[in-house]
């Protein structure tokens, strides 16, 4: 989880995941044509955010394509949004209980 | 050669076989995948049928290659539609102490909203394999 965080703490790579996600599956030269940065900055940006599993690399013949891979983002989002809401769910649930409760005692 | 539409992977500290059984054993995607079931005897063209806990039949196909546990190729098919049918390739790599599971989704018929529908479902089902086969417990993914 550290390598997915590292990845997404830089403007130029979260560029790189947005220009996938507007178009998947590209090669280098096509997200060299959209981004400002220079081929090297990208095939460097690329290699982080494939490390962190966040770029998946598909061989068609010759060419490189590269995917977003959200499964990572996936399993941040139960870690820490999942578990925040289920907790706002069951607070939201305690205290319809607490006044139903409450109405019924005074009824 | 058309371009594969949506590929999704995931690394799980577990064994091929492992991942393979979670994948095939309606007895184990019941509790990682939404209570669904895949149901097949999972032999080169055999059918396999996606069930929810009621026995509907939400997704079906033909299986065109297995190769366990290592390649699993199926048609995807709406089973109102189908002709709307696609293609899923799961395939599991040993890396290190961990399987690489890459799914792949394509062949998607031209005007179909299925991908749209499945790229919602896979990044869910994945991680809540990964939770499941790591720690004995799937996720609670289609409830929230």
């Amino acid at each position: 989880m550290d390598a997915v965080f590292k990845a997404l703490a830089d403007e130029s790579r979260r560029a790189l995941l947005d220009q996938l996600h507007k178009s998947n599956g590209q090669t280098l030269g096509e997200l060299c044509e959209h981004l400002d940065m220079t081929r090297q900055a990208v095939t460097k940006h690329l290699l982080l955010l494939e490390a962190a599993n966040l770029v998946v690399i598909v061989w068609r013949g010759r060419e490189k394509l590269h995917y977003l891979n959200p499964a990572p983002l996936q399993e941040i989002y139960e870690r820490w949004i999942g578990k925040y809401e289920r907790h706002r769910l069951q607070a939201l649930s305690d205290l319809k209980k607490g006044l139903e409760e409450n109405k019924n005692k005074k009824g | 050669m058309q371009k594969p539409k949506l590929v999704y992977t995931t690394y799980i500290r577990s064994t091929p076989k492992a991942v393979w059984t979670a994948i095939t054993k309606p007895e184990f995607t019941a509790q990682y995948w939404g209570e669904m079931t895949n149901v097949s005897d999972w032999k080169r063209g055999s059918k396999w049928e996606h069930h929810n806990p009621e026995h509907e039949v939400w997704v079906t196909g033909k299986v065109l290659e297995s190769t366990p546990p290592k390649r699993l190729v199926l048609s995807w098919a709406d089973p109102d539609d189908l002709k709307d049918k696609s293609r899923v390739t799961f395939e599991l790599e040993k890396v290190e102490d961990m399987v690489r599971l890459t799914v792949t989704h394509d062949k998607f018929t031209t005007g179909s909203t299925m991908a749209g529908k499945v790229s919602q479902g896979w990044p869910k089902v994945l991680s809540s394999l990964k939770t499941f086969l790591e720690t004995g417990k799937g996720l609670n993914i289609f409830c929230k």
